[in-house]
């Protein structure tokens, strides 16, 4: 097999973002909370909520953008939850965010159950389709990677240069930063450290959602249980290898897809010398290599996981 | 310039916690071009009265006017709206973003989709011409010096079109020149028609650079007066409540030597010189004060000679053995007596009782545990005499020590380590923060401690406190310790500039001991 011929394939390339289209929004959506300071480990089932009620309300009859939208709906009250625990309440964000998780996951198992419960095969929906982007997509080798994808991809990836842009261009941007450095500093300038934290983890949650409704909408186009498959962990790990930066955190998340595309390829393709169960470790040895790399000289956010108490130093 | 109308007024502002009355009808005038010292000992209520200036609290009675119009309770935003402006001791900026980035923060409109940021820096610019406030505003906050921080605080609150500049204890983490530097800009801005309101501890600032000063104490407003018209003594028995206690120190014949660095260097794990070449003597009954700019080592110093640093070169000599690899704990049982820098920190542990920080350095000794279970009788035992004879007040034996304020929780490191009778007593910075009652507290037990034979090193940014108790004063610069300089032989204006590197400043100093 050539390996340098494979990394000149836009096939490859193209099934890469695409594979990064729902770590593209749960990381973005994990750093935007930390941005702000909170760690929200309810990512996971978040995430898995998205997955359930995007494909619920397609599977009713719903359109498929709105099922998005109510995708992000339900993930936006996930994420105030976890914003009512954790900035209103100063709790623990790791035990919050765990319980989240569990309480996420088993919630869109149930509701699932409830909804069908005569099934003994998924059912399916139609899922959205590949969108051509005229002109754009007949560019050489960036037409296919980049422009002719799910429409749910290219919102991807135009998230991630929104929210840089609003990281770095705009006032509530210099805000929402600025909570996760020093919210004494946010607070003595008359905004409020709650206000921001809780809009940020909302947002956050509501991305990792629409992650999530993604795998059902058109990455496949059934709901299983158990589907996201630690996507959300990988998440968090991502942010960390960014260093809190949007645009790094898609380089990392297309790094990381690549090397699942690849694993996919290889095992296709050599002859077994090697168990294929290696070439599933690749992705999340690359992550775990990156991190150790990475985090040495990471900035992370300096009031991340510390509560804000008003009127205590 | 000056208008009939005062600029702020507070009337009758009380406020309650609970059945602690912490501001009692207190009234507060302060006009245009004015500076206003606000005094008074820890807890005596300067804090709840600004908090509640900045809306941060509701007043139960009381109104606040600002230029004759008033101020509606309880709304940080209104207060900043209506030209408020406050430095805060420990300063509100984020290390890692741009003095602009600190400045800009919360003054555009939340959801404008662009920040003006070359209009803000013209605007910037033009502040620090009219006020002399020489800062980069697109350097990062974490490479810029102290004094350089509180000038960017200062220019976010002018950036702010402030009118009135509440400073909280300006001059606590500032060298003597650097306070100068401070004066000079609050002489500036005062001429420009802005009023300041100046908290602070130190009798001789408010004698430099206030118009008028206002003590509180318990609460209620003791004293106001025109600050030509009363002297520092009058206002340290206003704010106390009587006669100051004296802290005097006679000179003891020094005895045998107790602790010795000879040559020391240190290193962190990537090469750093933390440490280079010490030199330091320690006598019975002898006090070296370490002077110096924070950041400049005194914190490895002090690591040293706690055993959390081991020197890379060089002997480190306690009571005449030779320590190669000194550990906290070896330290701690020959003699050494550790006062840390950050009380909250390294001193207590906030969520542990007041108990079980006083075990925190003796639970190894037999008296207090046998089989390695504690001995909780003999501690609480201990305990109560400890916070009974060193006056620490606390909720209990059994209470979290985070409730205690930082005079108490001074007084418990302190008690924690005398009552071991320690021959080596390090001290950093041990009246950072307290009041002149609780200071003086400090340096009396650590006087009484060095009359009886124990030797003390006193790292303190404050040179009024080392003149005051130290036999001989090193002056730590970039890591460097310079050699032994008698305190009586110098002024604060030398020592100030030997503390910012004018290493001639050092020389000719021990050029003039030699001569004379």
């Amino acid at each position: 097999m050539d390996l340098v011929q494979l990394l000149f394939e836009a096939g490859f390339w193209a099934a890469s973002v695409r594979m990064a289209t729902p770590l593209i929004f749960g990381t973005i959506g994990e750093l935007i909370c930390e941005r702000a300071g909170v760690l929200n480990l309810g990512i996971e089932g978040i995430m898995a909520a998205g997955c359930m009620t995007g494909w619920t309300w397609v599977y009713f009859g719903g359109d498929l953008w709105m099922g998005v939208l109510a995708a992000a709906f339900v993930g936006a009250l996930f994420g105030l939850l976890h914003a009512v625990f954790t900035v209103h309440l100063g709790l623990s964000q790791h035990v919050t965010g765990l319980g989240i998780t569990m309480l996420a996951a088993a919630l869109s198992s149930f509701v699932f159950r409830m909804l069908l419960p005569n099934i003994t095969t998924p059912p399916k929906i139609t899922p959205f389709q590949l969108l051509e982007i005229p002109f754009l997509s007949e560019i050489p080798l960036l037409g296919k990677v980049v422009f002719t994808q799910s429409p749910m991809t290219i919102l991807a990836l135009l998230t991630v240069i929104v929210v840089a842009y609003f990281l770095k261009k705009t006032p509530a941007g210099l805000a929402l930063s600025m909570t996760g450095e020093n919210p004494m500093a946010v607070e003595s300038q008359g905004l409020s450290v709650f206000a921001i934290r809780t809009w940020a983890v909302m947002t956050g949650s509501a991305l990792m959602a629409v992650g999530g409704a993604f795998l059902t909408m058109s990455a496949f186009d059934a709901f299983y249980i158990g589907m996201v498959n630690g996507r959300g962990w990988i998440c968090i790990a991502l942010v960390v290898f960014a260093s809190w930066n949007p645009l790094k955190a898609l380089l990392g998340t297309i790094i990381f897809a690549a090397f699942d595309a690849l694993q996919m390829r290889v095992q296709q393709q050599s002859g077994m010398i090697i168990p294929y169960q290696f070439y599933l470790m690749m992705p999340y040895i690359f992550s775990i290599v990156a991190l150790i790399i990475m985090s040495r000289r990471s900035a992370y956010p300096k009031a991340l996981l510390v509560p804000f108490r008003k009127g205590e130093r | 310039m000056i208008s009939e109308r005062p600029l702020l007024s507070l009337k009758a502002i009380t406020k309650t916690f609970g059945t602690l009355v912490a501001n009692d009808n207190i009234d507060l005038e302060l006009n245009r071009g004015e500076v206003l010292a606000l005094l008074g000992e820890n807890g005596a209520g300067k804090t709840t009265l600004m908090n509640i200036l900045f809306g941060h609290y509701r007043a139960d009675h009381g109104t606040i006017e600002i230029d004759g119009s008033q101020l509606s309770p309880g709304s940080p935003k209104e207060a900043l709206q209506a030209g408020l402006g406050m430095v805060h001791q420990h300063f509100t900026l984020a290390d890692n973003m741009t003095v602009l980035d600190n400045i800009m923060l919360g003054t555009e409109p939340l959801f404008s989709l662009r920040r003006h940021n070359s209009e803000a820096i013209t605007k910037i610019k033009r502040l620090s011409e009219q006020y002399e406030i020489d800062v980069n505003p697109n350097s990062k906050v974490n490479t810029l010096s102290v004094g350089q921080r509180q000038r960017v605080e200062i220019l976010k609150a002018l950036y702010r079109d402030t009118r009135i500049l509440i400073l909280d204890e300006p001059t606590a983490v500032l060298t003597p020149q650097e306070s100068d530097h401070l004066f000079a800009t609050l002489k500036l801005l005062v001429t420009e028609g802005l009023a300041i309101i100046f908290i602070t501890h130190k009798l001789r600032e408010v004698m430099a650079v206030s118009d008028r000063c206002l003590v509180l104490r318990h609460g209620k407003t003791i004293y106001q007066c025109r600050t030509a018209d009363t002297t520092a003594h009058k206002l340290a028995t206003e704010m106390v409540g009587g006669e100051l206690p004296k802290v005097l120190r006679k000179k003891s014949e020094l005895g045998k030597s107790l602790f010795e660095l000879n040559n020391i260097n240190a290193s962190d794990r990537k090469g750093h010189q933390l440490l280079r070449d010490l030199n330091l003597k320690l006598h019975a009954g002898e006090i070296i004060g370490i002077a110096g700019v924070s950041g400049n080592g005194q914190s490895h110093l002090a690591d040293l000679v706690s055993g959390l640093l081991t020197p890379s070169s060089g002997q480190l000599v306690l009571n005449g053995i030779q320590v190669d690899k000194p550990t906290p704990l070896h330290m701690l049982r020959k003699g050494v007596g550790r006062i840390p820098e950050d009380r909250t920190a390294t001193g207590v542990i906030g969520d542990m009782t007041v108990l079980e920080n006083i075990a925190l350095e003796k639970y190894w000794k037999k008296e207090y545990s046998r089989f390695g279970m504690l001995n909780s009788r003999t501690l609480a035992n201990h305990t109560r005499k400890l916070t009974t004879s060193f006056d620490v007040r606390c909720g209990g034996l059994h209470s979290s020590a985070r409730n205690m304020s930082g005079g108490n929780m001074q007084k418990l490191i302190l008690s924690r380590v005398l009552s071991e009778n320690p021959q080596v007593i390090l001290a950093n910075q041990p009246t950072w923060g307290l009041d002149v009652g609780a200071t003086a507290f400090v340096h009396r037990q650590l006087i009484d401690a060095c009359s009886e034979g124990a030797g003390v090193i006193i790292i303190s940014e404050d040179l009024d406190e080392l003149f005051s108790l130290a036999d001989t004063i090193q002056v730590m610069y970039q890591a460097s310790l310079s050699p032994p300089i008698d305190p009586a032989r110098t002024t604060a204006a030398e020592l100030g500039l030997a503390m910012s590197g004018h290493r001639d400043v050092v020389h000719s100093l021990l050029l003039k001991e030699a001569q004379s």
